[in-house]
């Protein structure tokens, strides 16, 4: 009870100066959250670095709730590694294995042919109509290292939005309330 | 200054941080393993070779299968995946690498071993260039750690070929 009183006592003696500086402090760890992500992207080369697992189709190697680190370089895709694509039509990007590619000689174009660790087929029935192949237009990276359970943070939250607003208030106010 | 959400954000901010940096060191210890994996595969049989109805080549074939890959698993290791590509050269494509057959290996004790197994995954060319073919068969793994980065590497096996007309 102590802590609820001493809170609503330091909103009450909240001045203009010290608000300004809070405002100041909030929008640095917003901007450098920022600086971070943005950064991120530029030295993976992939448009979202960090994904996380939504589906079961690669257990029991990534779990429900693991976060994978992507990377897009220049190097060709090869059999067996695990990329991410996107498919027209299609919202969410899929992690998946690589076990078919064929790959033109001259062009080096490339044709790619995925599935799921743990599923039984491959991913042709994924593919937008008429698509048997994944070319390098569709693939978003490939996964070079995983962190299991971290996750989960956002799997609630995007399932229970609440969760995120009481999360994100409690942070406003412990953000307003300190005194440093 | 000693309330009790700075002390909860402190102690927190300090476990995450010693939990990241475990983790680093696990992935970064793998590092230190001596790695000697070794594996051999014959052709049984060509079960089956034609040239499908929209003109690619298609073949069928069973393979003896020996592999140890035992030295591959350490402490920060999940699981190992296994599997078989098919890999040759073809005027229309540089390189195609046509998965085989795959499996997960969970732990060590099942890392040594023999099987026999027709192809997994139909060994389909694009366009109709299998005949006398000569081509590599590779082992490839990928090791995936407990946490952290993952590996792979491969063994190439060449001197394979399919035979000169269709059966």
């Amino acid at each position: 009870m102590d802590f609820i009183g001493e809170t609503i006592d330091s909103i009450k003696s909240i001045k203009i100066r010290q608000l300004l500086t809070q405002a100041i402090t909030l929008g640095l760890i917003v901007t450098s959250a920022l600086m971070i992500w943005k950064a991120l992207i530029c030295i993976t080369g992939s448009e979202s670095p960090v994904v996380v697992v939504l589906s079961e189709s690669m257990e029991p190697g990534f779990q429900r709730g693991d976060i994978l680190f992507l990377q897009m370089t220049k190097e060709p895709i090869r059999a067996g590694e695990i990329v991410v694509f996107s498919i027209d039509g299609r919202e969410i990007p899929i992690v998946h294995r690589a076990i078919k590619v064929h790959e033109r000689g001259d062009t080096k174009e490339v044709d790619v042919l995925t599935k799921g660790d743990n599923n039984d087929i491959d991913d042709i029935g994924l593919y937008a109509e008429g698509q048997l192949w994944l070319n390098r237009q569709h693939i978003m990276g490939r996964a070079v290292g995983f962190l299991p359970y971290v996750g989960w943070v956002t799997i609630i939250m995007t399932e229970k939005p609440f969760i995120k607003y009481i999360l994100i208030g409690a942070l406003g106010l412990l953000v307003l309330t300190s005194k440093d | 200054m000693h309330t009790f959400g700075y002390r909860a954000n402190a102690l927190l901010t300090f476990a995450v941080t010693a939990l990241a940096f475990i983790c680093a060191i696990a992935s970064f210890s793998d590092k230190f393993s001596n790695q000697n994996p070794s594996a051999e595969i014959q052709i049984l049989n060509i079960n089956r070779f034609q040239k499908k109805s929209h003109g690619n080549d298609e073949v069928s074939l069973t393979l003896d299968i020996a592999a140890d890959l035992q030295s591959l698993f350490t402490w920060n290791t999940k699981q190992v995946f296994v599997f078989i590509a098919a890999e040759y050269e073809t005027p229309k494509n540089a390189l195609n690498q046509v998965s085989l057959w795959d499996a997960i290996i969970p732990t060590k004790e099942h890392a040594k071993f023999r099987i026999q197994t027709s192809n997994k995954y139909r060994f389909i060319d694009q366009g109709h260039n299998l005949r006398g073919k000569d081509f590599n068969l590779t082992l490839h793994w990928h090791v995936m750690p407990k946490t952290g980065k993952m590996f792979a590497d491969k063994i190439v096996m060449s001197g394979y070929s399919l035979p000169d007309a269709y059966r």
